[in-house]
């Protein structure tokens, strides 16, 4: 199988935010966002709680409609003008903060849904897995560390085993660019070395954005951080440099 | 995830263990009650008098109308209460093949028109009742009738993403609404007397214990066809996508699944399949009218369902043939009381039988097979991760 690389030109914008705007009831969740995400990149986004990071994501997959701003990917896509169905058979996964996989279809059953093949209903419906299908599903079992547990229902599973399923079924599904939202909060430090270790794995082979609170795991991913305050960039750079920067300070230790 | 994991395949088909049980029991009925009411005499200990065929007959319509709820309700959570009207329509498209099948043999002898619309002083039939003497025709509008109800109503409502409750309420509403309109006199279809009077069907009298033999063992068939359609449905990767979309649909969402789509595939496969279970109750009971249509007759089919195991396909018709026995047993005991038996029956299964008499015997069966093996399922265990190659 091709790796899904093929359409991502290096150092290419893949994802384009600007000046994005999104209030609730007035409220200004989102204010004049403007980021860039390159192709093959990976960016932690880092800010304090209630800063806009998930409603920034709600944005790029559709969920939530900007009231002004540009959203494009691939550099001509108009993502605002998709749904969530549409946009990731774009190719833009998502990671829950909350771990959603399906807690009533097994581990393989879960990978199979996520597995990248045609969506329709006539697609699904006439569905046979394929030998290359169930070997992709096997390889991601394993890099996911759940083979012994391929049969049980994901229900079963422990918190951190459910945040690596969900890895898994992004992963499996092939994106072009991942959000990955507080992936490790809740985590034991070896759950949280381990996930580091994994969207490493993964940032290999495709872009992935990544928020996260947790100072050691960004420091543990090494890229590039942008920090997000009320709604927009405070500041960017390399996670020492945004760690001296004046305004970022006097957010993280209150005015 | 609902079944016993062993699955034989029947036609490509996984059938669990509880399917097995009943295909072979609705086969056995199938054949068992037309022969010993045909080939035994009225004497004879094993001889089923005629009452009981069409009787037996409309059970088995109401099984398939409960597998049909059961693939909407359990497999993807749509709860609609409104699937007797799609019941009902089949019923009527089959109701007016029937009435055109009388043909001159009315009370008022019109060759043209029914009864009901010489008794209106109508001078001719509506375009709405064309062809509908032509058997073919009359079938197929069986299947498209209330498929292209589900698929318009269904359409509007997922696209909107209307869910839960309010879907509930507005599927309560559709059936509500066609109640009124076939009230109607002007409805055109014989309004609250709705159409009876049935002579024949392909020429064969409806009276004759051949013809309802016949009908008998086309409902037989019905019901393993449908039952085996919704299993192959259910089990397939869609069946999977389904039963995601009811479990977290927006999760499914993003995975790149146009969750309306999913919906209105199961909605409007479930609408034919009740428009048939309809279409054969019909000339079974001789008579159809717009009380069919009436909201509290979709409840008691989610009630059947609930009651059976929903999210099983055989426990809906098992809950169906339990429920509806019951109902013969008591309306004729205790008339009166059986619409409160038929609500402390629902709060019954509620409160003490979530999964329905079918999860009780599974749960019932899966403690005898070992507390072990359920524990390893149950407990997440946490050193499952340790010995896997850290890739
Ligand atoms: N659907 C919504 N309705 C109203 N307010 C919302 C909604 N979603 C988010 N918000 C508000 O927008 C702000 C940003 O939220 P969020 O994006 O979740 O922040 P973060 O993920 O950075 O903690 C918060 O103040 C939150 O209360
Ligand atoms: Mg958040």
């Amino acid at each position: 199988m091709e790796p899904a690389t093929g359409k991502i030109v290096p150092n290419e914008t893949l994802l384009y935010l600007d000046g994005v705007s999104v209030s609730f009831d007035g409220f200004k969740a989102l204010n004049n966002l403007s980021l860039y995400v390159t192709a093959g990149e990976m960016r932690a986004i880092i800010g304090p709680n209630g800063a806009g990071k998930t409603t920034m994501m709600d944005v790029i997959t559709g969920k939530t409609r900007p009231d002004t701003g540009e959203v494009l990917f691939r550099g001509a896509i108009d993502l605002t003008q998709r749904d969530e169905a549409d946009i990731a058979r774009l190719g833009i996964g998502r990671k829950f903060q909350k771990p959603t996989v399906f807690e009533g279809h097994t581990v393989f059953e879960n990978l199979e849904l996520a597995l990248k093949s045609p969506r329709g209903i006539f697609d699904t419906l006439f569905a046979k897995l394929k030998g290359e299908q169930a070997a992709r599903i096997a390889e991601t079992l394993q890099i996911i560390g759940l083979a012994a547990d391929q049969g049980r229902p994901a229900g079963a599973l422990s918190h951190g085993q459910k945040q690596w399923l969900e890895i898994g079924m992004l992963l499996i599904q092939e994106p072009d660019l991942l959000l990955v939202d507080e992936p490790v909060a809740g985590m034991t430090d070896a759950e949280t070395e381990r996930t580091a270790e994994l969207l490493r794995h993964i940032a290999q082979t495709r872009s992935v954005v990544v928020v996260e609170h947790d100072m050691e795991f960004v420091r543990a991913l090494g890229v590039r951080v942008t920090v997000l305050h009320e709604g927009s960039v405070l500041s960017e750079g390399s996670l020492d440099k945004v760690q001296n920067d004046q305004k970022v300070i006097e957010v993280y230790l209150g005015r | 995830m609902e079944d016993a994991p062993r699955r034989t395949p029947l036609f490509g088909i996984p059938i669990d263990g509880g399917g097995w049980i009943f295909l072979a029991v609705v086969i056995a009925v199938t054949i068992a009650v037309p022969v010993l009411n045909l080939a035994t005499e009225p004497g004879s200990a094993f001889h089923v008098p005629t009452y009981l065929v069409p009787l037996l007959g409309k059970y088995l319509c109401y099984a398939l109308l409960a597998v049909a709820v059961d693939l909407v309700w359990g497999y993807c959570g749509i709860l609609s209460l409104g699937h007797g009207a799609f019941f009902a329509l089949g019923g009527y498209a089959m109701g007016m093949y029937l009435m055109r099948e009388i043909g001159p043999r009315g009370v008022y002898g019109n060759a043209n028109l029914p009864d009901f619309m010489v008794f209106l002083n109508w001078k001719e039939l509506p375009w709405f009742w064309y062809g509908f003497d032509i058997f073919p025709f009359a079938m197929l509008m069986v299947l498209l009738v209330p498929g292209v109800l589900a698929l318009v109503f269904g359409w509007l409502a997922f696209r909107s993403r209307v869910t839960g409750v309010y879907l509930s309420i507005i599927t309560q509403a559709l059936t509500f609404a066609l109640m009124l309109a076939f009230f109607r006199n002007n409805m055109g279809f014989g309004g609250n007397n709705g159409l009876t009077d049935f002579k024949d069907i392909l020429g064969f009298n409806l009276q004759s214990d051949e013809t309802r033999a016949a009908l008998f063992i086309a409902s037989g068939i019905a019901l393993a066809l449908g039952y085996l359609v919704c299993r192959y449905i259910v089990t397939s990767k869609l069946g999977r996508v389904v039963a995601a979309i009811r479990d977290a649909e927006s999760r499914t969402r993003f995975l790149g699944y146009r969750v309306e789509h999913y919906k209105l595939f199961v909605f409007v496969v479930s609408a034919v399949l009740a428009g048939i279970a309809g279409a054969l109750y019909v000339p079974q009971v001789g008579i159809i009218n717009p009380s069919e249509f009436s909201p509290a007759n979709s409840i008691e089919i989610v009630v059947w369902v609930a009651l059976g195991g929903r999210g099983t396909l055989f426990g809906a018709a098992l809950g169906a043939v339990l429920v509806n026995y019951g109902k013969s047993y008591f309306t004729g005991a205790f008339p009166d009381l059986w619409l409160f038996i038929l609500g402390g029956l629902f709060i019954f299964v509620t409160l003490f039988m979530p999964k329905g008499v079918v999860g009780s015997i599974r749960e019932g069966l899966a403690g005898g097979r070992g507390l072990i093996s359920r524990k390893r399922d149950e407990a997440p265990s946490p050193g499952a991760f340790a010995g896997s190659p850290g890739e």
